[in-house]
């Protein structure tokens, strides 16, 4: 059962992926990326970490696609036209992209995932914000510093005036 | 520690949970491509220009659809996403909130005044003035 639904996921993120970099609209291809972050939030939820999944919905599907929706539609060139995916630099492309698939299947075959002996708890939100508020206090609180200096760092590019 | 899962769900409730939004998921996309598929079958097909035109509430269309927006709308989009990483940390700490007291909650409005530093900003600098 679980692993019937992790194969229709990874098929659904895969084949919204190859789409996301084939479409020639590349509106349509952000759209392609929602669903295939939504493929990535039942990943999550198959994990048993259904804060993450709830995260991945709201920041990823939620807010960085709709960055990047806006993004194409205030710039001139890329609105509905077609884009061109072949830049005429086959080899060292395939040459990168052989090196990555290789390193990548070893250090999977390599690594030896150990598994925590503890059980997972069930509703992860409580944990998480138990953690964040007495054993990760600092890094809480730094966060908030990195989101003001976001912020500030957005404005100040976004509004050259 | 058997006190801080208390009312904890098991995996199988969880599950069931999700199954729900699984199906509701099915039935939401299901309805649309069988609607669309049975009113292709049905409708007679005599397209002419004026009914291939974008629908705009009875009005001309004033261009094609895909045009240059305001760059404006960019900085909003921009600090949403800062406030939507901001509301994803207040919902771990509104879930604990009760059983931590006093201390949780100063360490959230540290959290929050910080971030509010970045509002004021935002505000004074007219990011959130519509020109």
């Amino acid at each position: 059962m679980e692993l019937g639904v992790f194969y229709i996921l990874a098929a659904v993120i895969v084949v919204s992926g190859l789409l996301v970099v084939t479409l020639k609209n590349i509106f349509h291809s952000a759209l392609m990326l929602i669903l295939c972050l939504f493929g990535v939030a039942g990943i999550y939820i198959l994990l048993h970490a259904d804060f993450l999944a709830a995260v991945q919905v709201l920041l990823y599907v939620g807010g960085v696609t709709i960055l990047m929706i806006f993004a194409i539609m205030v710039t001139h060139q890329l609105t509905g036209k077609k884009i061109k995916h072949y830049n005429e630099q086959p080899v060292p492309a395939g040459l990168i992209i052989l090196s990555l698939l290789i390193l990548l299947i070893v250090s999977i075959t390599r690594t030896a995932f150990e598994v925590a002996d503890k059980a997972e708890p069930m509703p992860t939100v409580a944990v998480i914000g138990r953690a964040l508020m007495t054993d990760y206090v600092l890094p809480f609180e730094v966060v908030s510093v990195v989101l003001l200096v976001a912020l500030i760092g957005a404005i100040v590019i976004a509004r050259r005036d | 520690m058997p006190d801080r899962f208390a009312g904890r769900l098991t995996a199988l409730e969880m599950f069931g949970n999700y199954a729900y939004t699984g199906i509701w998921l099915l039935i939401g996309v299901g309805f649309v491509l069988v609607t669309f598929w049975f009113a292709s079958l049905i409708r007679p097909q005599r397209p002419n220009p004026t009914k291939l035109e974008n629908y705009e509430c009875g009005e001309m269309p004033l261009s094609a659809s895909y045009l240059q927006f305001n760059v404006k709308y960019y900085i909003f989009a921009l600090i949403f996403v800062i406030f939507d990483v901001e509301v994803v940390f207040l919902f771990p700490w509104a879930v604990v909130y009760n059983s931590l007291g006093l201390f949780a909650l100063i360490e959230m409005l540290v959290f929050l005044l910080i971030l509010i530093f970045g509002l004021a900003y935002a505000w004074k600098k007219g990011a959130l003035q519509w020109v």
